[in-house]
């Protein structure tokens, strides 16, 4: 839903054809976050439905039609900014899996792949940081808030890591056990994996 | 072309018996003119031993350590020392500003140290704290600074005159995210003049600012990333 609120918010400066929409998104994300056109315009379907956004030509192709935001879709606007996201993390993230299901093999095994992940992840925050370096601190606000946010996000990911590793250096020497299938009451006294 | 640094083969070993401490095991690090290493670890993993060693403040128990081209162990005491001022800039997770001195002046005092004339040094100091954006602060005494205020003093005074390798042990400790983003910002700036920098820090998100991240973990480098990868490689990458 947030692709839809930030249509509004750019819908907010006036109304916009869904490819000058689509134009306007990535660019204030910096094209790290690309949409395809198709996608703009379900989106601006279902805006629309909702009666957030207007068609001023209703009848025209999708390509032609000018969308503009209504009182609703302002309200609707203002309240997505006063609200709390409250975006939970992904829950299944494949490397979450990864790790889990590698416990269970030697650990030599599951050392290996935290190491491989960790690697991945520095060099992925050392691209963004570059592109963070291109920027001037005093540069595109919105640039930065998502370039740090990635930053962030995959700064978790090393730490979660990090933690893993520390984990099975404290469970010494000997390989992970595999443990016998419990009943399923038991799998809910364990610690929940930090994201 | 001659490495900034080089360390080959460098052991260090503290006390002996049941009390030995392996703190850094053959340890192997090459750092070129205009590059910014990162050396990332948890604690206790030897990193500030590491760097210790690369400045010529501690002595291996084997191995080489080289800035420069000059091997540190073949010196004498006296021409480490000089070699240490000249060519070698810290920035200490303690950072000590001397109490009774204005910031300008702890920033130049390692220029007048090594002979350059009170005017001059002070011209420079002026120079490197105005890099850092701490021009205004100039005539302020220590304990009229804040912490971070103080930590990038300390960084203006390591970056000062023509020193080329940068020692930095988590050089961002006491400042939030965007002051301690700027003194990354000057690091990189420094070896983009030419000079060259070693970062050790338990952060990846510090150590991601280096152009290479070495791994270390009880006193062993066990990983290092790979050369930077192309940016359409890197939209490929990013998950929504
Ligand atoms: N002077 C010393 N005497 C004995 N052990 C030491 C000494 N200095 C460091 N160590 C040990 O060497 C290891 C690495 O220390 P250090 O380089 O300070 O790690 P880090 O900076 O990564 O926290 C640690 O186990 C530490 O206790
Ligand atoms: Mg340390």
């Amino acid at each position: 839903m947030s692709v839809g609120m930030s249509l509004l918010a750019i819908l907010e400066d006036g109304p916009s054809y869904g490819l000058q929409l689509k134009n306007d998104f990535e660019q204030r994300t910096g094209g790290i976050w690309p949409l395809n056109v198709g996608q703009v315009y379900t989106t601006l379907q279902r805006l629309q439905r909702d009666g957030l956004v207007e068609a001023e030509s209703s009848n025209a192709a999708e390509s032609q039609k000018i969308y503009g935001i209504t009182d609703q879709g302002r309200q609707r606007l203002s309240d997505w900014f006063r609200e709390p996201a409250a975006d939970g993390p992904p829950a299944r993230e494949g490397l979450v899996l990864k790790l889990v299901m590698v416990t269970r093999r030697n650990r030599d095994d599951a050392v290996g792949v935290i190491q491989t992940e960790r690697r991945g992840a520095v060099q992925l925050l050392q691209e963004y940081t570059r592109l963070k370096r291109e920027t001037p601190s005093d540069g595109d606000l919105g640039w930065l808030f998502l370039l740090d946010s990635l930053i962030f996000t995959t700064e978790a990911r090393v730490r979660w890591l990090d933690s893993c590793e520390s984990r099975i250096a404290a469970s010494g020497d000997t390989a992970p056990q595999r443990r016998p299938v419990e009943p399923a009451t038991h799998a809910f006294e364990h610690e929940e994996v930090p994201s | 072309m001659t490495l900034t640094l080089e360390l080959r083969g460098v052991t260090r070993v503290h006390g002996s018996g049941h009390t030995q401490v392996d703190a850094l095991v053959n340890a192997n690090l090459s750092v070129e003119p205009g590059a910014l290493v990162a050396v990332m670890g948890p604690s206790g993993s030897g990193k500030t031993t590491l760097l210790s060693l690369a400045g010529g403040l501690e002595k291996p128990t084997s191995g080489e350590v080289i800035v420069d081209g000059t091997q540190l162990g073949q010196l004498s005491v006296g021409h480490l020392a000089a070699l240490r001022r000249r060519s070698i800039g810290y920035v200490f997770q303690q950072f000590n500003l001397i109490e009774g001195l204005t910031a300008v002046e702890n920033v130049s005092i390692p220029l007048e140290l090594d002979g350059v004339n009170r005017r001059d040094a002070s011209v420079a100091a002026m120079a490197s704290l105005e890099l850092l954006g701490l021009g205004s602060l100039a005539k302020r005494f220590p304990d009229e600074l804040s912490g971070g205020e103080q930590q990038r003093v300390a960084i203006a005074r390591a970056v000062v005159g023509e020193r080329t390798l940068l020692l930095a042990d988590e050089p961002t400790g006491a400042l939030d995210t965007v002051t301690g983003e700027s003194v990354l910002r000057l690091m990189r700036d420094h070896c983009e003049r030419g000079g060259a920098g070693v970062l050790v820090t338990h952060d990846a998100r510090l150590a991601a600012w280096a152009d290479q991240v070495v791994f270390l973990r009880d006193g062993r480098i066990v990983d290092q990333t790979e050369s930077p990868k192309g940016p359409e490689e890197l939209l490929d990458r990013v998950v929504m």
